[in-house]
């Protein structure tokens, strides 16, 4: 069969909604464009700790301490399931590894932000976590198999992390003035970056044709941004924040809201390796995978050994 | 046992829980692969629970108002009781291993004989902790022996780690008037029975993954009446910023 039929029974396979599994034959477009997703996806969870991991340690209550330091925990978790998805598509571990260290493969620009109060803890959940569900709910319906369970047992996790941030967030909203000033100043500095988490406008967004065409993305990016502010606006205001936003107004022809221009250079820029944090984040990740070196080294070493006792 | 005592002995061993619960949470996105980074962060969440369960349960107890945040994030250093071992940092990856592993025999020794007790809080959480700290050292035994026998480098690191957290180990056998208080209301291990408990565990290991204890060096004292290392402080200033900043705040 030539390559064209092929793809043309591919196209068939997910037009009828059919999940494409790891020893299917798929175009190699197609696997090359989920392993970017996939490892990109991947390297976000684990790159996300960073942040988060920051203020385990500063945590203002046990009970903080114990949600935070599980939240992160499952945010490990993820990275683990999805670099297990991706490698289901012949790619090591090691490999996407590598690619994230020489800057080949990305990562969620919103982590490129610094993490500067306990606040923070409170904007990430609920608005990073809250704009990640918004997308990876619809990724639950993706056409390649490992990559849409992933999605679904991650989704569950995810929705909990959201709760918990909203949590710190209603709780410093109504506590002393300096708390509801932390908050506030936490919601302007995360608003912008989180609505940014669904990308460029699709029709500056090169690679969503194929995405929709193949059914690895489900819906389009403005749509999901708009989901995401019509729900996050009323969780706001309930708590007595306020979105930092003057053009955001209730549209009722719409019933959605319209709101104001996003600055796409910052977006760009920060992609190409221009935010506050870039250089950071990935210097953490490439030190702490230095100096684990000896220790991976030795427990090959053990296992050799033991093998061949 | 009286009330006050009881909750000075959970206070020790909260204090325990609570420090090594900072230090595990210092690992986090810092592991050698992140199945491992997984595991350590595992580690500190068990240990987080215990050091609130035993605080909430001191702080019942000493009835004087205080909860078990007030126990944990607004007390100095000279008021902690924890191990000195405890608060010893992740110099590396040998370092945390040896100084868990070494707790983790003390833990798993000391909730044994707390969850044959009649005070039903406590003996509930030691048998929760027991089924926690089995898997603790399972996890870190195992870790002893890749890179005690794994290659030249882990050998020495490891060597290295132990030569310099053995003056540590004295504190988890030594006795004074609320250990001998302890003891007789059977709520601890005498203190040579844990002391050749951690020696029989230990020796055993360490022959195995080609592991030496140090020829007898000086033991440090003192975390009973609060006598720590430097490390201490800078732990608590950083864990205790939030609440001492913002003193009329709830989170």
């Amino acid at each position: 069969m030539g390559a064209e039929e092929l793809d043309v029974l591919f196209q068939e396979r997910i037009d009828a909604n059919d999940k494409i599994e790891p020893r299917d034959s798929m175009p190699e477009e197609y696997r090359s464009h989920l392993i970017r997703q996939m490892s990109q996806h991947a390297h976000s969870e684990v790159i996300g700790m960073q942040p988060e991991g920051n203020w385990i340690t500063r945590a203002p209550s046990l009970r903080a301490k114990k949600i935070l330091l599980a939240k992160v925990q499952d945010e490990a978790g993820h990275g683990l399931y999805l670099y297990s998805a991706t490698e289901t598509l012949g790619i090591s571990r090691e490999e996407l590894i590598a690619k994230l260290h020489q800057g080949k493969a990305k990562y969620a620009s919103i982590f490129n932000y610094p993490a500067l109060t306990w606040a923070d803890m409170g904007a990430i959940g609920w608005l990073v976590d809250g704009a990640a569900i918004t997308n990876q709910v619809s990724l639950q319906r993706t056409s390649y198999g490992p990559y849409s369970r992933a999605m679904v047992k991650i989704c569950k996790e995810e929705s909990f992390h959201q709760r918990q941030g909203y949590e710190i967030m209603a709780s410093m909203a109504n506590g002393t003035p300096a708390q509801k000033e932390m908050a506030q100043d936490a919601l302007n500095r995360f608003w912008w970056p989180s609505l940014m988490m669904f990308g460029p406008h699709d029709s500056d967004s090169p690679r969503t044709g194929n995405a929709m065409k193949w059914k690895i993305k489900r819906e389009y990016n403005d749509v999901l941004r708009k989901k995401f502010i019509d729900k996050t606006v009323s969780q706001a205001n309930l708590i007595g924040l306020t979105i930092p936003d003057k053009d955001l107004k209730w549209n009722e022809a719409e019933n959605s809201y319209d709101f104001g221009a996003i600055d796409w250079d910052e977006f760009w820029s920060v992609v190409k390796g221009g935010g506050p944090c870039n250089v950071k984040r990935l210097n953490h990740h490439k030190k702490a995978h230095k100096d684990g070196a000896w220790v991976r080294k030795a427990a090959a070493a053990y296992a050799k050994k033991q093998a061949t006792k | 046992m009286d009330d006050l005592n009881l909750s000075k002995f959970c206070i020790r061993l909260g204090d325990h829980c609570l420090i090594m619960a900072h230090r595990q949470s210092e690992l986090c996105s810092k592991g050698p692969f992140l199945e491992e980074d997984i595991a350590q962060i595992n580690l500190g969440l068990d240990l987080l629970g215990q050091a609130e369960a035993l605080l909430i349960y001191a702080a019942k107890l000493e009835g004087k108002g205080r909860t078990a945040d007030d126990l944990a994030f607004r007390r100095s250093e000279r008021q902690f009781h924890n191990f000195m071992l405890t608060e010893q940092p992740n110099t590396d990856f040998a370092f945390v291993i040896v100084r868990q592993y070494f707790m983790s025999l003390y833990l798993l020794k000391t909730y044994q004989v707390l969850a044959e007790v009649e005070d039903e809080t406590l003996s509930g959480i030691a048998l929760k902790a027991l089924k926690e700290l089995t898997y603790h050292e399972r996890h870190l035994s195992m870790w002893i022996l890749r890179l005690g026998d794994g290659t030249d480098e882990s050998q020495q690191r490891m060597q290295t780690a132990v030569n310099e957290l053995w003056m540590f180990v004295g504190e988890l056998y030594e006795e004074d008037a609320l250990d001998l208080l302890a003891q007789q209301a059977s709520y601890a291990p005498k203190g040579e029975e844990m002391k050749s408990f951690l020696m029989a565990q230990i020796t055993a290991k360490f022959a195995e993954a080609s592991l030496t204890i140090p020829e007898s060096i000086y033991m440090t004292t003192g975390s009973k009446q609060g006598i720590h290392t430097e490390y201490l402080g800078f732990l608590l200033t950083e864990m205790q910023y939030l609440q001492r900043a913002y003193p009329d705040a709830k989170w």
